[in-house]
């Protein structure tokens, strides 16, 4: 009886986020049947014309697709490379610094983008590399000519990679500086008893001792690959750089939400979203297997 | 003492001194820019003469900015809704977190509610669907779009489950042979218990809310509607959509367009994340990885 009662009181406490779920998550996977429909509001999505694959099979005719997808990995693969290297070189870097204010300031300006938000720091940066900005200044200073960066086909993608890193890259050593912190102190000792140079202890101990985490890491990072980062190219991109700066999310936004696709843009998100499960779950999976990492 | 430390020290490391001296300008650098440009006279501005101290230093755009009203309004629509998801998101978190924490023994079907959660961390339907879902609830256009939605967050919900479930047992064991049930359990043992994990989540959910641009944008159909975010893109893409058929049209919106307006705009957007940034820098490696490697 008390038993019940105790379960009772937890089935209440889950209710919340299920109906939260029910309306917002779960009844929306109806809206996956307009992927199938030539999609009327008017009409609905039971009863708007059921066209099957057509959809699908307009979206691989179009040469858009062909486009948009190249950009999405194209900018999405070297974001998660760059990612993944640049934070630990920068942990590496920083636990070689015994001062600690020098080491506190440093973390403390160069976490700090990660938590604006791309619409101020899409604002701040397309004033810094507009033409008249400060980065055209110091490159005309050099005696060169200035480059417009967000409407150049040529640089676009090099500063959507170079911009994200340059959010990401202080956020990202957090981890790195945490794992090398857990590296046991006797193993540095006997590396320098054994005459051990600096880069040596580096290359021997500190390496080795964070590769489950960079493993971790590497491994998590494989469910973003489809994620060019949708925030920061809608804020930043333009019709001039569409060719190489639009991705998957940008084109799913204009054809559904601006030209009223519905089905083609629906049709484009689910594949994207399946693609993606799989990526994510497998991701999980391959890290519960090489270092034993479970979510819960 | 300190001082001596720190040249023995860039002796030793000089190159790497040097490579986070650089890294860490970069990342300001444009801030203070920004900033700058928001203390100085507009026509300084906009000839291209300031770079990381004002010129001409002026308040005149803040002044401007108190007079704004779509700014203010858009301002205090992002404070509500930050407020409102907190009070709604963080309270529907810990309660499913709270019995997510137990095991399928005491608490029979909490492993369809997890892989339900799990489901929806994993799948979406997509732009469109959820668009459309949000229609159906018939809260478009209301700040309830803005919270709704997104209030459960699975990977909120299993951050914060896993930190109750590294509470002891024994003290719930000990509550409960005092007559405490669930309810009482949670409030008087597991909350008090959690306050550094329970403010990590509300950290999240500030900065989410606070710097989500994208479903004001797109749910909400009146520009006096939108939160903060949405106001400040709005503002910068119709510059750079206009700038770029040629050069010269570029050079003239700049001039027109209140560059030092635009930039006090940026600054005061920027201020209550910065507010909160030393509680973030605090408690954020709380959060850094939703599970843990099993040692």
């Amino acid at each position: 009886m008390k038993k019940a009662r105790t379960s009772l009181a937890y089935h209440i406490m889950m209710l919340p986020s299920m109906i939260l779920l029910l309306i917002f998550s779960i009844l929306p996977l109806s809206g996956i049947l307009i992927a199938f429909e030539k999609y009327i509001p008017a009409k609905g999505i039971f009863r708007s014309k059921w066209v099957g694959l057509a959809n699908f099979e307009y979206m691989f005719q179009i040469p858009d697709s062909a486009q948009v997808l190249t950009n999405t990995l194209i900018i999405a693969i070297s974001k998660i490379i760059m990612n993944l290297i640049v934070p630990i070189l920068v942990a590496l870097m920083l636990n070689e610094i015994r001062t600690r204010w020098f080491k506190r300031t440093v973390q403390t300006v160069v976490y700090l983008p990660h938590f604006m938000s791309w619409v101020i720091l899409g604002g701040i940066l397309s004033n810094v590399l507009s033409l008249d900005g400060i980065v055209n200044q110091f490159i005309q200073l050099l005696g060169m000519e200035p480059v417009i960066f967000l409407a150049n086909n040529k640089t676009f993608r090099a500063v959507m990679i170079i911009t994200d890193v340059w959010k990401e890259f202080g956020f990202g050593s957090v981890v790195y500086l945490a794992a090398i912190t857990g590296i046991n102190a006797n193993l540095y000792e006997a590396a320098a008893i054994d005459g051990a140079s600096r880069l040596q202890r580096v290359w021997h101990v500190t390496l080795p001792g964070i590769t489950p985490t960079i493993v971790l890491m590497a491994t998590l990072s494989l469910g973003n690959v489809l994620n060019a980062g949708f925030e920061q190219i809608f804020t930043m991109y333009n019709p001039m750089v569409y060719s190489t700066g639009d991705i998957i999310d940008t084109y799913v936004h204009r054809t559904g939400l601006v030209n009223a696709q519905y089905g083609l843009a629906t049709a484009v998100g689910l594949l994207k979203s399946l693609v993606s499960m799989i990526l994510i779950a497998g991701s999980y999976k391959l890290a519960e297997v090489t270092v034993d990492y479970r979510i819960f | 003492m300190k001082k001596n430390g720190f040249l023995k020290a860039l002796k030793a490391n000089w190159w790497i001194v040097l490579v986070l001296t650089a890294l860490t300008l970069l990342c300001i650098l444009p801030i203070i820019h920004t900033v700058a440009l928001s203390f100085s006279d507009q026509a300084r501005a906009a000839a291209g003469e300031v770079f990381f101290i004002p010129k001409g230093f002026s308040v005149n755009s803040y002044a401007k900015l108190l007079k704004e009203s779509t700014f203010l309004t858009a301002f205090w629509i992002s404070i509500r809704r930050v407020l409102l998801a907190l009070l709604i998101s963080g309270g529907v978190t810990i309660l499913a977190a709270y019995a997510l924490s137990k095991s399928p023994q005491v608490f029979p079907g909490r492993d369809v509610y997890l892989w339900i959660l799990v489901f929806t961390m994993l799948f979406n339907a997509g732009t469109i669907p959820w668009y459309m879902a949000i229609r159906r609830a018939g809260i478009m256009d209301t700040i309830w779009a803005l919270v709704l939605p997104c209030a459960v967050n699975a990977y909120n919900i299993i951050l914060m489950m896993n930190f109750f479930r590294g509470i002891p047992t024994a003290l719930e064991e000990a509550a409960r042979v005092d007559g405490a049930g669930p309810w009482r359990t949670l409030f008087q043992i597991y909350i008090p218990l959690s306050k550094p994990s329970i403010a990590t989540i509300a950290l999240f959910i500030v900065v989410y809310h606070w710097n989500n641009f994208y479903d004001g944008l797109v749910l909400m159909s009146r520009p006096s509607h939108y939160p903060l975010q949405t106001y400040i893109y709005q503002l910068t893409v119709t510059i750079d959509v206009r700038t770029i058929t040629n050069i010269d049209t570029l050079k003239e919106l700049l001039k027109v367009s209140g560059l030092t307006l635009n930039a006090s705009k940026l600054v005061v957007s920027m201020v209550p994340i910065l507010l909160v940034y030393p509680f973030l820098q605090r408690y954020f490696v709380t959060g850094l990885t939703l599970g843990a490697v099993k040692e």
